[in-house]
């Protein structure tokens, strides 16, 4: 297999450039670049010297051997100075050398899968942790890469497994002396194992909410001052607004991290019946954007309905808009303009938002979900059959189903197909 | 003495030897076979039953490619019995309780009418090597059998050692030769062997048991045989009884433990975890107050009872005793006290899936030696490595079993590829494709095989044809009719009300429905004969779940296709633990799927395997 090597920072100018270097001729690559190499696993100074170019750089190396780096593989990380000319240089060196070349997008992470180092839901884990902005996504995220869904995922396997030999031993042993009937001890399993994957599926609506944010829309007639509302969110002007009704045609989001969740504020056309098919086809998107919100903000001006045709659900929050214009109404206002009543109203949702976060597990991805959903699908096939024709072989096949199921979830099998779009989701150098 | 040149030797007499000699003969060839003693061939060494679940499985598959184990024990049938009746046909197997006698007669009849097999009695002492090849067997006089392949079925001969208590002694069964000189000649060639046991009960005589107090064990009212050919058992049926142990007998065996043979740590061979000694029961069962015991009779005409379930290698004495502690053997005279065996085997993953032995050319190792129990098992390798030898001595292609299609391939995979850890025993959870690998469906899977290797009686022929036209027949006419969920609600046949209409053949995988049922809707389903509805029924229960499993077999047709390219260099891959890429360099697997099934084989490592196989198709590309 080829030595791969990549930027594990941001190209641009800063501090400090760290370059990786994986593979069997990792070790070969700081002989090339004329520097001894380190005791294992400790930090030391390193001229990196290229035998064309002179000096490259003076980088602090740190060598991993075999078996005790993030890949498996033998490791080498360089710690250049910043800028792009000097990481640049050292690039240029190693692509010079025979089986090396510069690693495709998520390579580090799947040679860590390829070697046992990593099993696959904690690399979803830290795809997630590479990419969270909030508090709350690095706490899930933390979850799958500690590993906290794989361990549950094996020990569901393991009873499955335990399910499997307590229904073979009535089928295989038939005529022979058994120890007792097995199959009310695989009953009891199976029901307790069931309750453990559904109340994980359950949890998954909350984890990808976390994983992708929440969204919260601004809804409201025409010129009820949605955007005013936005701009003020966002401190910046977001959104374009006027004085004249219909200024915002497409839906423009500002995102948030309210306590350690995203959340995406969302701002929408002014829902009235206009005959400008622009305007009408923002409408069209408002509506349906607004209804697979989160939370839903309705703005209302004095004592007008909440707009054309949509009414709050439990969570959504209803508030009069332009509290500077109504002075009399305190509760329960809003003023994008003077930003009276914008704190409670972050409040109100980052409640809301945190209570449905709550509930949210480790897993937290369609995937998972199709393989918990499949899981339990299987087991109810078996729980079934004991309640009905009661054929054990039928049982049996549907709990080998249910554990091939749980495998998907831990890349054991069909490995291939989540492979490909998976790692090209992983940014470069991890 | 020179003998002529044959075909194919084949050493020994037991149950792979003759399926062995049978198979070389039927494929065309010609066949010797040598064993120490001409009426020990088809001897029945442990217990006098053949079939079971899995076993029963294995025997149909043989029977199927026009083997002869099960018709012989039907012939030699003294009670049938279905196994799991009540459950699934997936998981059914036809058990047959022998007369020891009628089989191994019956055997030797199959054998000594066939003219392409020579009988031989001697005793094989090495191989004839022409020029580094194999030629032949050397017999013990001096004598030569000269041939182009040779099938070793040498059981649990390879340098066999009886225990009975504190004593020991070489031999293969009790009375017979132990054969060293073939263990010298494997370790000589570099094969890895390993070291088995395996235990027998005490035999008692049959007039001193007390019948009366026992609990009666009939066969089947309506008997289920093994061969597809049999109709009804030809001799006498007789009962088997169950006895129970009690506290007494368990008390004398934990007393006297540290004078087993098995617990006086004088073993090194591992034994079956699934078959243990009453020492076993009675130390890892503790809580269990008492266990069954299967009085078996041996035969009509033979006193022989064979006590299933009390395999022992306690002193003579102290089996005396502990006999006589149980209800109903109070005064039972033991006529061969039991003993336990324990002896080499060559590790199978040393074995070509033809089981043909790569370490020496022409050589097929079947039965005990490749580290399996069961007459069963022994006759299916038997028949694998008779047929293959016959081929290859004839320039034939060779006769893959894969996987997906019999149990005998899923056990040859499991051999070849996975080896063995304890004595090999076919079970159904073995098999990926559990629900289409039936016993029932054994001659729909493998009797056109036979057919294409040329190995099928016209009689089988003949009567397979039939039986498949009537099938035919039978599926479309049930499957031209169809009806609606509330046309089904109207009949009292409850399906889900999605307005689908589902026709004869998908409503018969709903458990409750029968073709009797449908009849009463369909009159003119009514002239199916009932064996041929019965057939119809069992191959459409498992309907969807055969779906289910057809796309596995696809996916796992895709893995065992993945070619693994000669002399890749495991030690090359890096990420490969050196654990595995020696496992893999030893094992040298011909597919992913082989791989996959070795011990201790990871997603990770095959994954490695996988991105190694695309790059050298790459690169060959």
């Amino acid at each position: 297999m080829d030595t791969i090597y990549a930027l594990s920072t941001v190209r641009g100018r800063a501090g400090l450039s760290v370059l990786r270097i994986s593979g069997q001729d990792a070790g070969r690559a700081l002989i090339h670049l004329g520097a001894s190499t380190p005791p294992p696993r400790r930090a030391a100074v390193r001229t990196l010297i290229s035998p064309d170019a002179g000096r490259l750089d003076q980088a602090i190396v740190i060598h991993f051997p075999e078996g005790s780096s993030f890949t498996g593989e033998e490791t080498v990380e360089l710690q250049l100075h910043g800028g792009i000319a000097t990481a640049d240089a050292v690039l240029r060196e190693l692509s010079a050398l025979p089986g090396f070349r510069l690693a495709k997008p998520g390579e580090f992470s799947l040679r860590a899968l390829q070697s046992g180092r990593m099993s696959l839901t904690e690399i979803e884990g830290l795809s997630d942790l590479v990419n969270a902005e909030t508090e709350a996504q690095r706490r899930q995220a933390r979850r799958l890469l500690d590993g906290e869904l794989a361990e549950k995922a094996h020990h569901w396997r393991r009873s499955l497994l335990r399910c499997s030999a307590l229904l073979e031993a009535v089928m295989e042993f038939a005529d022979e002396d058994l120890p007792q009937d097995t199959v009310p001890e695989a009953l009891a399993l199976m029901a307790e194992l069931r309750g453990g994957l559904e109340e994980e599926l359950a949890g998954i609506a909350a984890g990808e909410r976390i994983r992708d944010g929440f969204e919260v829309a601004i809804i409201g007639v025409p010129n009820v001052g949605k955007s005013t509302l936005l701009n003020r969110l966002a401190g910046r002007e977001a959104a374009l607004t006027s004085e004249f009704a219909g200024t915002t045609r497409d839906i423009v989001e500002v995102r948030m991290d309210l306590e350690g969740l995203p959340v995406t504020f969302l701002d929408t056309a002014g829902i009235r019946d206009s005959h400008d098919p622009v305007e009408r086809l923002g409408v069209e998107r408002a509506v349906k954007r607004a209804g697979e919100a989160d939370i839903r903000i309705f703005l209302v001006e004095g004592s007008a309905r909440t707009g054309s045709g949509q009414a709050p659900r439990a969570g959504d929050i209803v508030l009069q808009a332009k509290a500077d214009l109504h002075p009399d109404c305190r509760q329960g206002a809003v003023s994008g303009r003077t930003g009276q009543g914008v704190r409670e109203m972050l409040e109100r949702v980052t409640r809301e938002l945190s209570g449905r976060a709550a509930a949210a597990g480790a897993a937290s991805r369609e995937r998972h979900r199709a393989a918990l959903s499949a899981s339990i699908g299987s087991l109810n096939g078996a729980i079934a059959e004991f309640g009905g024709a009661g054929r054990h072989e039928v049982a049996a096949e549907e709990i080998r189903q249910a554990t091939r199921d749980l495998e998907i979830l831990l890349g054991e099998v069909d490995i291939e197909h989540v492979l490909d779009d998976l790692f090209s989701s992983l940014c470069i150098g991890k | 003495m020179k003998h002529c040149e044959f075909d194919t030797a084949v050493i020994g007499g037991g149950h792979a030897g003759a399926e062995a000699a049978s198979a070389a003969a039927r494929s065309g060839g010609s066949v010797a076979l040598v064993t120490l003693r001409l009426d020990g061939i088809g001897v029945m060494s442990c217990n006098p039953a053949i079939g079971g679940v899995g076993k029963g499985h294995l025997v149909r598959e043989i029977d199927a490619l026009d083997g002869v184990m099960g018709r012989v024990a039907d012939g030699a049938g003294i009670q049938f019995r279905l196994l799991n009746r009540s459950k699934g046909p997936a998981v059914q197997g036809p058990r047959a309780q022998m007369d020891r006698s009628l089989y191994r007669h019956g055997i030797q009849r199959e054998l000594n009418s066939d003219a392409r097999i020579t009988l031989i009695e001697g005793e094989a002492a090495d191989f004839v090597m022409d020029n580094g090849r194999l030629a032949g067997v050397r017999l013990a006089d001096g004598s030569e059998i000269r041939s182009k392949t040779v099938v070793l079925t040498t059981g649990t001969f390879l340098r066999g050692v009886i225990r009975l208590g504190e004593e020991a002694r070489p031999a293969g069964r009790v009375g017979d030769r132990a054969s060293v000189w073939l263990a010298e000649r494997m370790e000589s060639l570099g094969l890895p062997l390993g070291r088995l046991k395996t235990g027998t009960p005490p035999r008692l005589d049959g007039r001193t048991i007390d019948w009366e107090g026992l609990e009666d064990q009939p066969g089947d009212g309506s008997p289920v045989m093994l061969s597809f050919l049999s109709e009804r058992p030809l001799v006498r049926q007789v009962s088997c009884a169950i006895a129970h142990t009690a506290a007494a007998a368990h008390d004398i065996i934990r007393e006297n433990l540290a004078r087993s043979a098995i617990y006086g740590g004088h073993f090194e061979g591992i034994g079956p975890r699934y078959c243990p000694s009453i020492e076993d029961k009675v130390v890892r069962f503790a809580d269990k107050a008492s266990h069954q015991v299967f009085l078996e009779p041996e035969g009509l005409e033979d006193h022989t009872v064979y006590p299933n379930g009390i395999s022992t290698s306690l002193p003579a004495d102290i089996q005396e005793r502990f006999v006589h502690a149980i209800p109903g053997l109070e005064r039972a005279v033991i006529l061969q006290p039991g003993y336990a065996i324990e002896y080499d085997f060559v590790d199978p993953k040393a074995l070509k899936p033809t089981l043909e032995l790569p370490a020496l050319p022409g050589l097929f190792l079947a039965g005990q030696i490749n580290g399996t129990t069961g007459y069963e098992e022994a006759a299916a390798q038997g028949m694998v490595a008779g047929l293959n030898a016959a081929r290859q001595a004839q320039g034939l292609d060779a006769a893959v079993f894969p996987r997906s299609e019999s149990y005998i391939g899923v056990m040859i995979d499991d051999l070849t590829a996975r080896g063995v850890s304890e004595p090999y025993r076919m079970f159904t959870s073995r098999a990926e494709f559990r629900l289409s690998l039936r016993a029932d469906n054994a001659d729909q899977r493998l009797t056109p095989k036979a057919s294409r290797l040329g190995i099928l009686s016209d009689a089988r022929r003949k009567l397979f044809d039939a039986k498949m036209e009537a099938l035919e027949t039978a599926k479309s006419v049930i499957g031209d009719r169809s009806l609606t969920p509330s046309e089904g609600a109207r009949h009292g046949i409850r399906i889900a009300a999605d307005g689908v209409r589902r026709t004869g053949m998908d409503l018969l995988s709903f458990p409750e429905v029968t073709v009797d049922r449908l009849a009463q809707l369909w009159p003119e389903l009514g002239d199916i004969e009932p064996e041929t509805a019965r057939q119809v029924e069992r191959d459409a229960i498992y309907g969807k779940y055969l779906e289910r499993q057809l796309r596995s077999v696809e996916a796992l047709k895709r893995d065992e296709g993945r070619r693994i390219p000669d002399g890749i260099d495991y030690s090359a891959i890096s990420g490969l633990s050196r654990e595995l890429s020696g496992k893999l360099g030893a094992a040298r697997p011909e597919t992913l799927g082989q791989a996959r099934r070795i011990d201790g084989m990871t997603p990770a490592a095959l994954a490695l395997i996988l991105a190694r196989i695309r790059l050298s198709e790459r690169q060959t590309a």
